[in-house]
């Protein structure tokens, strides 16, 4: 009988569970264009809506003349302020607590804002209508350099609210002042930097950029007005967060809403907010009784949904001659564009920008963030990021450079001198964070091994030789980064969104011959989760990967969840699917020793099966639990094998990494050569390796893009200078260079199955690296800090500055 | 994204193409691989209701070897000057600034004709014609006239070509002795941050002939006769490359743009400049 069993092993590798570089299973339509994206939505008789755009930065809105576009053969409706005012649709709240005009109410704020939104029966016509909408406007002075913003006489932006001192994060000093957000010691970080040895001092500016997914924004809003229901279909990383939202602004009951995120073509944050697309095509379906479609273009997806970054953040490091830091400062001035419409946790107007220590036991800290009003368009989303978590990597990371630099010492040495030890996690950090496990000395070794990076560091010196001898125009650059990040937002009792606490969840039917559907309350954009979380059920029920089918974003049929952004899903969804196939597995278990004739502590869990214990050819696989459950009666316990669990995370995750870069730099074109990229990412327990591969070769290439040239650029005036990707750099499989992945497994102690969470690491981590590599290259010419993003001619910029072209 | 409402005609001789420009005037453009003009009319910069497309029009294809003389056809698309076995023998500069253009898809419709025609300053080709010294035949209502690459463009968008006329061919002399097409862009499908084309033959130690021609650094390709004369005649030492950089460089006047300011644009210039005739004069 026993030979009959298949070993363990055999039976745990048909699962497909944790562990297996299971291939993805969406990849099966999305290879074949199958997929079914926002834009391949066509409903019968759909109407099309296309916005008119203010082409100025500032201004007032003196007129509106809609009869030329109204005369247009198939033009449905222009809707303006004046049409949604009665509704009270003119203005909506965004995530951060501030409202945000849905089309131009009086004036405009930045270019690309949404001034008309015309319905009309196909795109083409909707677009010849735009054209004919004339819009009187007179122009204002545009507010672009956040520094100026309270200077006397500096226009006034936002004159709905400015003489409102009280803010939705406290006090406001100025009307084009948002909010200031504190954390940590004040007064004992600044006595600790003015007593200490050695002080490091700088501006790290992280530009303004945008996640630009392939697939823009998109909505198709359908009412039914015999029962009352509206559809919205739409391109949401959060679907039941905007039903929610959707139904508070409009005053439609819940219920009668029904939100479905199709397919989406990456969302990096940018498909978070809510957008005056979505709110127009509701109303106009409304108002026609029709269903409406709203897609952006790449233009209008660059210029008016959400941007990233743009964080100025002025810093001070301390430390002892020997390199051991003693305090961290920063102030930042946050660019938040015309609206507060970020998308962080409600009591973190700066998103966990406070996680700025880094990989660092920094005994004192203190962070300022200010936000201000600008003639730029709203966002400030997390771009592959947790809220501001990139913005604080790149500031600690670019500070230890700067203060090996005042140390003179080795930069790789300097981290390990200061690194958070082993055996000090769980950690308390200065700004109030609780690491939850840690094991940075170990990665960091292991890097600079597989680099061999003291003979990268003589190759540099030989070349650095050679170039004063005039043998090169090359130098040579070795970026370092040690990352840690705060994903997996969190906590109800610290976070939430527009107060929905930032739990998440999975529901999970076992169907009676086996196989199973598990539906969860995030979504994936590209990240796979139909794949993995089937994995991580696949271990839990021991049901095979390949026999569960998983859904998510329609919120008529899945759990409540706050969707898919700062690499939640796995530490929060994921986390909540394990504990549901736990649910699962607990009922089967009274079932399998109902069946084996067994008291319930008398079976075991093998794999796949429960077996008596100490006589495994005595078991009950989860297909015949699966069955028995729907065909016969268990006393004492109800039929059916469901399950649901909300999980409320203890604490979040903090995946780490350690990422090494290293270039060759041209200093007379610019260019720099990406000579070598490894990176070692620790993410806990590691559920799909390929996919982990996948989502770090990804985030790099978009740290490598964001660092090395993409930037969301605006001129003196407030216009968009990088509105198409002819200038809003998108880098090919020519300019993306080759990576070398890597890992060490450190657990998360709180979640059920260790994991942490990758997606972002590497556009975290990256950056950092890139940036870190290019300054280093300048390193021994007095280079200290040069803003990003490190195109052709900045880099050019700081050789010739530095005095290395003949002139 | 979306452009406004335009008739398509494809006639399928040269002459009736030229009866329906020279018809409807400024209201009608000539429409080869698209690929400069559709984004132009998507973002409704080009406001034109007859598109008269020439994919239909036989004799306007095709590369032809006469002797030294070579002559391409304007509808001949990039994909095919650089695949062109004989072509790439004859004058193999052309190739070698092809495969630089933008990357296979727009290469595989966008043609000869559209880019040097278009006169748009960030286009290759009419820099590379320029250093080959092309003629261009124009076919208008009143019959055929050429143009030398080297007096066609005006300014930006500006060219010797009238708007009822139609370039239907370039030709040129096969090249001997060293080139090089040298560009510096920011990404695949980027135009020029600087490019410079170079031609050098020698004869013995000495150059005995050279062309050398910019792109992207003015608003009209620049074919640079102060460089080409400090290079004829001489050893092609490293102070004579410096003096034909220098003069190319001065011939530039760049402006600024998302790459970058003029100063380094010039810098940029004399890198690529210097680096192509150090290439050509290799191969020579
Ligand atoms: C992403 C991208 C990147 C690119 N990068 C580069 C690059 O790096 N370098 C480069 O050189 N080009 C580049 N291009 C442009 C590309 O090479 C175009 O194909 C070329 O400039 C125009 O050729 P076309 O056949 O597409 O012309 P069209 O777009 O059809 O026409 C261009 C203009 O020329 C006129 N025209 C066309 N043919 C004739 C003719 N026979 N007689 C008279 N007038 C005519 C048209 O009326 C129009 O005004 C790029 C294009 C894209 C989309």
């Amino acid at each position: 009988m026993n030979e009959m069993i298949p070993p363990k092993a055999e039976r745990s590798a048909a699962l497909k569970g944790l562990g297996t570089s299971r291939k993805r299973v969406e990849d099966a339509r999305f290879t074949q264009g199958k997929g079914n994206f926002i834009d391949d939505l066509k409903l019968p008789g759909m109407l099309f809506g296309d916005f008119v755009r203010s082409p100025y930065p500032h201004a007032y809105v003196k007129s509106i003349n809609t009869d030329a576009a109204l005369a247009v053969p198939g033009v449905v409706a222009v809707l303006t302020a004046a049409d949604l005012e009665p509704l009270g649709l003119h203005w909506m709240p965004t995530l951060a607590g501030d409202k945000q005009m849905v089309l131009a109410d009086g004036k405009v704020l930045f270019q690309g804002q949404e001034v008309a939104f015309v319905v009309a029966s196909d795109r083409y016509v909707a677009a010849d209508a735009v054209e004919l909408v004339e819009v009187d406007y007179e122009e204002l002075p545009a507010l672009v350099d956040p520094f100026k913003a309270e200077i006397k006489g500096a226009p006034i932006l936002r004159e709905d609210i400015a003489d409102n001192l009280e803010g939705a994060h406290g006090a406001r000093r100025h009307p084009n002042h948002i909010f200031t957000w504190e954390s940590g010691e004040k007064e004992q970080t600044e006595a600790a930097i003015g007593e200490a040895e050695i002080v490091a001092e700088e501006m790290i500016y992280y530009h303004r950029t945008h996640p630009c997914p392939l697939e823009t924004c998109g909505a198709v809003a359908s009412m039914d007005k015999v029962n009352g229901k509206l559809t919205l279909h739409g391109t949401f990383q959060a679907p039941h967060a905007v039903r929610t939202v959707a139904s508070l602004i409009s005053g439609i009951a819940e219920h009668n809403i029904r939100v479905i995120s199709p397919d989406i073509g990456g969302g990096f944050g940018n498909k978070v907010g809510v957008y005056p697309g979505y709110v127009c095509s509701i109303v106009a379906s409304i108002v026609t009784g029709k269903p409406v479609k709203w897609i952006e273009d790449r233009i209008e997806n660059l210029t008016s949904t959400a941007f990233a970054r743009d964080y100025w953040m002025q810093g001070k490091i301390s430390a002892t001659k020997e390199g051991k830091i003693t305090g961290l400062w920063c102030h930042t001035t946050a660019d938040h564009g015309a609206f507060d419409a970020c998308a962080d946790p409600t009591k973190f107007p700066a998103g966990f920008m406070n996680i700025c220590t880094g990989s660092y036991d920094i005994p004192t800290a203190y962070l300022c963030v200010d936000g201000i009003y600008t003639n730029k368009a709203p966002g400030g989303v997390a771009y592959r990021c947790s809220f501001r978590v990139t913005e604080a990597a790149y500031f600690i990371e670019r500070m230890i450079e700067m203060l090996a630099i005042k140390l003179k010492m080795d930069a790789a040495e300097l981290r390990r001198i200061n690194f958070i030890k082993k055996e000090q996690f769980p950690y308390q950090s200065a700004l109030g964070w609780e690491y939850d496990s840690g094991d940075y000395h170990t990665a960091w070794e292991k890097a600079l091994e597989a680099v061999n990076y003291t003979e990268l560091r003589k190759e540099q010196t030989q070349r650095l030789e050679d170039f004063k001898a005039g043998a090169t125009r090359s130098l040579m650059g070795i970026g370092l980064c040690h990352f840690t990040e705060i994903v997996g937002a969190g906590p109800v009792k610290n976070c939430d969104i527009l107060g929905l606490g930032m739990f998440d969840s999975c529901e999970i039917r076992i169907h009676p011959t086996g196989s199973a559907i598990a539906r969860l309350g995030t979504i994936s954009q590209g990240q796979g989760h139909a794949t993995t979380f089937a994995q991580i059920l696949a271990s839990e029920i021991g049901i095979p990967a390949d026999d569960i089918t998983l859904e998510e974003g329609d919120t008529d049929t899945a759990p409540y969840g706050l969707g898919t952004y700062g690499s939640r899903s796995t530490p929060v969804a994921g986390a909540a699917t394990a504990m549901a196939g736990r649910k699962i597995r607990a009922k089967a278990q009274m079932i399998a020793a109902y069946l084996l004739e067994v008291h319930d502590d008398d079976v075991e869990w093998d794999v796949d099966r429960f077996a008596v214990k100490g006589a495994p050819e005595r078991f009950k696989t989860m297909k015949e639990i699966a069955f028995a459950s729907y065909s016969q009666e268990i006393p004492g316990v109800e039929p059916g094998l469901e399950a649901v669990s909300y999980y409320d995370p203890p604490n979040m995750t903090y995946p780490f990494g350690a990422y090494i870069c290293v270039m060759d730099i041209n200093v007379d074109t610019g260019i720099a050569d990406i000579r070598t990229f490894y990176a070692l990412d620790d993410c806990g327990t590691r559920i799909n390796p390929m996919i982990i591969e996948g989502q770090v070769h990804g985030g790099l290439t978009e740290a490598f893009a964001i660092s090395m040239g993409q930037e969301l650029a605006y001129d003196d005036m407030g216009n968009v200078k990088t509105g198409s990707l002819m200038d809003f750099f998108i880098p090919t499989s020519w300019e993306t260079p080759n990576y070398i992945t890597d890992f060490t497994t450190t657990p998360s102690p709180h979640h059920p199955i260790g994991a942490k969470g990758v997606g972002e690491s590497p556009n975290v981590g990256g950056v950092p690296a890139f940036s870190n590599a290019v300054h280093d290259a300048f390193r021994s010419f007095g280079l200290t800090q040069s803003h990003m993003p490190h195109d052709h001619w900045r880099i050019w910029k700081i050789a010739n500055d530095l005095g290395l072209h003949d002139k | 994204m979306i452009p406004a409402a335009f008739n398509y005609h494809r006639p399928d001789t040269i002459e009736g193409a030229v009866k329906l420009i020279n018809e409807f005037g400024d209201e009608a453009r000539v429409v080869a691989g698209g690929h400069s003009l559709i984004p132009m009319m998507k973002l409704r910069m080009t406001g034109l209701s007859h598109l008269v497309d020439l994919q239909g029009i036989g004799g306007l294809k095709g590369i032809s070897v006469d002797g030294d003389t070579i002559t391409i056809g304007a509808m001949t698309t990039q994909h095919e000057l650089i695949v062109h076995k004989q072509l790439s023998s004859r004058a193999p500069i052309i190739a070698e600034a092809a495969l630089q253009i933008a990357d296979p898809q727009v290469r595989y419709v966008g043609t000869i004709g559209g880019n040097v025609a278009n006169g748009d300053p960030g286009n290759d080709m009419p820099g590379l014609m320029q250093c080959l010294d092309a003629i261009y035949s124009l076919q208008g209502p009143s019959g055929q006239r050429s143009v030398p690459a080297r007096t066609f463009y005006e300014a930006a968008y500006f060219t010797e070509r009238e708007e009822d006329e139609i370039l239907t061919s370039i030709s040129f002399q096969a090249t001997g002795g060293g080139y090089a097409y040298e560009k510096q862009k920011r990404k695949i499908g980027d135009y020029a941050t600087a490019a410079a084309g170079v031609l050098i033959e020698k004869d013995g130690d000495k150059c005995s002939a050279a062309s050398i021609a910019l792109t992207n650094l003015a608003d009209t390709p620049i074919y640079c006769e102060a460089a080409v004369a400090a290079l004829v005649g001489t050893a092609l030492d490293p102070g004579d490359v410096g003096a034909a950089v220098k003069a190319a460089v001065d011939a530039s006047d760049p402006s600024e743009d998302n790459r970058g300011p003029i100063e380094f644009k010039k810098h940029i210039a004399g890198v690529v400049i210097r680096c192509a005739i150090e290439r050509a004069i290799e191969r020579a």
